[in-house]
């Protein structure tokens, strides 16, 4: 069984400027709509806060367990269902106190539905502190794996392949915090998960494509540049596409049946590795041949 | 080369028997006894998310403990100087941690200045003038000691946590020092977190003062507060409505006795309407102490003070000797038990906050579990199937690899302790779609070398050949963002950076060396013409 043709030979290369195009509207939409929505939708890891998970074994309302909250004083508590029989009660501020906002929740709503009627599912409760700590560890940890990655694709490759990697990186990384943005989705600490794992698998696309044009490249030292490139990306087309389709696959089981929990980590994945599929075809290799124009190599200068 | 496929094919079986000898204790919940007694018999360890616990990030207020310090040191001070004749004029705390005193001239002040350097060798002297023709010193304690007094403050925080932990009874609970001033704890599978909470976070400073009854209460209220006195609260509860009111008292501020000199503390109840309470038995200075302070004090109301709330205030009847009292009090019984486990494990050196508290019933981690194991299974029977049509017999090879993968994933998990979490499993759902990545990268060139019209033979060698240095390339990049994942990852996160690494590596094993096994096999002993790819 095929789905690409062995004889394929799309202009890759020819698409460039619109490609660039595409992905510069892509991340001046993300931007903006981060910008629209005075910043990203923090979940309580980063921005501080109290979440309970809430089962009910009886019939309820949303209006009723506002009811409950009124003498609590946290109006301004956002109150999800969450699955048949579950809410989710988030609370902006978090609370050390030890009895905590997670037991006046309890207490609130055990008195208004009666004992046993509510199941305390989860709790979660970040302090400011705490959060602050998150959000630098989890930009510190996204910059030095894009340095990371810079660093191990110079060494086994070129500079201007690095490059290229990680532009295409910045790209993947900006667009599905972009797409976050744009539904309004909470992006917490799984969320980062994802984004570092779409940045391992990104790149991990690109190095298969850089691979071939390496190989390439050193058969037919006088084939230009742009044609090697867009015939390693022919090349490698099949497999690109294949591992994306078998990750794809696996994620939108996880997607489906994972539970909601796992929810929006599977759905941040599965945005990542299609912009990050696109990237390794239309940005990465491209951008090593804009490189190659503004500074051609010291290999092939010698030529 | 039938050698060579020998001996890698016995690699590969003591691998696979390796990892099930570890991943057996998690299959099955009746081992053997000689089993248990000489083979490993830890199960995979479940993350908190997954078995449900509590996990609470605390931190020590060890500014709290600098300044307790320094009290004492100050009223040390004080004590030495009368002691001493050395005459002074005041002395106060003045930050938290430096002390102020002021001297009616010159001489008392220099005797200060040598007492001080004599007695007092944590101090040192900030500044020493006459300012507006007083006679000021400020000391400050050396920042030596003052880190050392807060690294103790922790290591005493941890410690007594511990032993509170302990006594309430929960079994694997982890107490890890973070950072200069955080402890984490981590109570797996704890039923009531409420009370959890409220045991490991209160300071439980029992104290023991007198009332002040000399003076009048309401002039107090009204913000007369006499010298040396202080208002404290205590609260009743109303026996027929059943509600906590607040109750003001007027305390004298001198303690005279602390939690400090117990021995012991239990619950006991009360004969006549079966009420619990908390039974003190004094150590035997303590004893000594509250003999004296009792027979001091018969007729006036002896307050017990628990972080700065009044407990009760009862009147001292007669001089208790023997070194017992009680606390009693409108107590659940499992208050009444708390209280007597946070009093019997000593009161923390200083107050806590919780910064960051994580808790999941029972209940949602088996979800959790369930929808895991159901996810992973629909993944990889997807993905088995897939690559069983895309790829016919070598597909099946792949997918031989594939589960020798998983396999090889779970027993590693068991063997390094490693904590699996729900991120985690998803973490193995995505090694299931990544790891036959390998197999299709080498069974593309495969299928490219055959088109190119080398035989079977010369174009897996070819296959395997090229493929080999860009799975390593890809897979490093991999690792090395999983690793960031690691560094960065609290709990569940770290659990995903686990299995993804443990997969990748796993898959380079199964998804290069163990297919190419199969491969040799049928190409050299099979003498096959063509591949099925």
């Amino acid at each position: 069984m095929e789905f690409i043709k062995p004889d394929i030979n799309f202009d890759f290369v020819g698409k460039m400027k619109l490609a660039f195009g595409i992905s510069m509207a892509m991340i001046i939409i993300s931007f903006a709509s981060i910008v629209w929505h005075g910043g990203l939708n923090y979940g309580i890891d980063f921005a501080g806060g109290t979440l309970v998970q809430v089962k009910f074994n009886v019939p309820f309302s949303i209006d009723k367990i506002r009811e409950a909250f009124r003498p609590m004083g946290i109006n301004n508590s956002i109150i999800q269902q969450y699955g048949p029989q579950e809410i989710v009660v988030r609370i902006p501020e978090g609370d050390s106190d030890l009895k905590g906002l997670s037991g006046r929740v309890e207490e609130a709503l055990t008195n208004a539905f009666g004992k046993n009627a509510v199941e305390m599912r989860r709790v979660e409760m970040v302090g400011p502190k705490v959060g602050k700590d998150l959000t630098k560890k989890a930009l510190l940890a996204i910059l030095f794996s894009w340095i990371g990655m810079l660093i191990y694709i110079a060494w086994r490759f070129e500079f201007r392949y690095a490059a290229g990697g990680i532009l295409a990186l910045v790209h993947d990384t900006i667009i599905t915090i972009g797409v976050f943005s744009l539904l309004n989705k909470e992006f917490d600490l799984t969320i980062v998960a994802a984004l570092l794992t779409i940045i391992g698998y990104s790149i991990n696309d690109t190095i298969v494509v850089f691979d071939r044009i390496r190989e390439n490249s050193r058969k037919n030292i006088k084939q230009p540049l742009s044609e090697i490139i867009n015939g390693s990306i022919n090349q490698t087309l099949s497999r690109t596409i294949l591992t994306s389709l078998t990750v794809i696959i696996v994620l939108v089981a996880l997607f489906l049946f994972g539970g909601p929990v796992i929810h929006d980590f599977a759905f941040a994945l599965i945005v990542g590795i299609v912009v990050g599929t696109y990237s390794s075809i239309f940005i990465a290799a491209p951008v090593v041949l804009a490189w190659e124009k503004w500074q051609p190599s010291k290999i092939r200068r010698k030529k | 080369m039938i050698k060579s496929i020998r001996i890698r094919a016995a690699i590969t079986i003591v691998v696979c028997l390796v990892a099930l000898f570890y991943l057996i204790p998690s299959l099955t919940n009746d081992l053997p006894e000689f089993w248990k007694k000489n083979l490993p018999a830890d199960k995979i360890h479940l993350g908190l998310d997954l078995q449900g616990g509590m996990h609470l990030v605390l931190e020590v207020d060890t500014n709290k403990a600098l300044e307790g310090t320094i009290e004492r040191m100050s009223n040390d001070i004080k004590e030495n100087l009368m002691e001493k004749k050395i005459r002074f004029r005041s002395i106060s705390q003045a930050k938290n941690d430096s002390i102020t005193l002021e001297f009616p001239d010159r001489p008392a002040r220099e005797a200060f200045e040598k007492l001080l350097k004599d007695s007092y060798p944590d101090f040192e002297i900030a500044s020493s003038e006459v300012r507006d023709g007083r006679e000021l010193v400020i000391i400050r304690i050396k920042a030596k000691r003052a880190a050392e007094i807060k690294k103790l403050a922790v290591e005493q925080g941890l410690e007594t946590i511990r032993n509170r932990v302990d006594q309430f009874g929960i079994s694997e609970p982890e107490i890890i020092p973070q950072g200069d001033d955080r402890i984490i704890v981590q109570l797996p599978g704890v039923k009531d977190p409420g009370r959890a909470k409220n045991l490991i976070g209160r300071t439980a400073l029992l104290e023991f003062k007198l009332l002040d009854e000399d003076h009048n209460l309401a002039e107090a209220m009204k913000g007369n507060i006499p010298e040396g006195d202080v208002i404290a609260y205590g609260s009743q509860i109303d026996r027929d409505s059943g509600r906590r009111t607040q109750v003001p008292y007027l305390v004298k501020n001198k303690t005279l006795m602390t939690g400090a000199s117990l021995e012991t503390a239990k619950v006991s109840i009360a004969d006549r309407f079966g009420e619990p309470y908390v039974a003190l038995k004094f150590n035997a200075q303590g004893a000594q102490d509250f003999d004296r302070i009792t027979g001091e004090n018969v007729k006036k109301r002896l307050a017990i003070v628990l972080d700065g709330v009044i407990h009760s205030a009862p009147v001292i009847q007669e001089r208790i000797s023997g070194g017992n009292a009680q606390i009693t009090g409108s107590f659940t019984m499992d208050e009444a038990k708390d209280l007597a486990i946070v009093l019997r494990a000593g009161a923390l050196p200083a107050p806590v906050t919780i910064l960051e508290e994580r808790t999941v019933g029972p209940s949602l981690g088996q979800d959790s579990i369930d929808k895991g194991l159901w996810s992973t299974i629909i993944g990889l029977m997807l993905v088995v199937l897939f690559m069983m049509i895309y790829y016919k017999a070598s597909g099946v090879v792949a997918n031989f690899a594939l589960v020798l993968n998983i396999i090889i994933l779970f027993g590693a998990l068991a063997a390094f302790r490693a904590t699996l979490t729900l991120p985690g499993i998803a973490g193995i759902v995505l090694v299931i779609g990544m790891a036959v990545d390998a197999n299709v990268l080498i069974f593309e060139r495969i299928r490219e070398e055959v088109r190119g019209g080398k035989t079977p033979r010369a174009s897996i060698e070819a296959g395997y050949s090229k493929a080999f240095l860009t799975i390593l390339d890809s897979n490093v990049t991999t690792l090395i963002a999983a690793l960031f994942l690691f560094g960065f990852g609290t709990g569940p996160v770290k659990g995903f950076a686990v299995t993804l690494t443990i997969g990748i590596i796993a898959s380079m094993f199964t998804a290069i060396f163990v297919t190419r096994i199969i491969f040799d096999f049928f190409v050299w002993n099979r003498k096959i013409q063509t591949i099925s790819v």
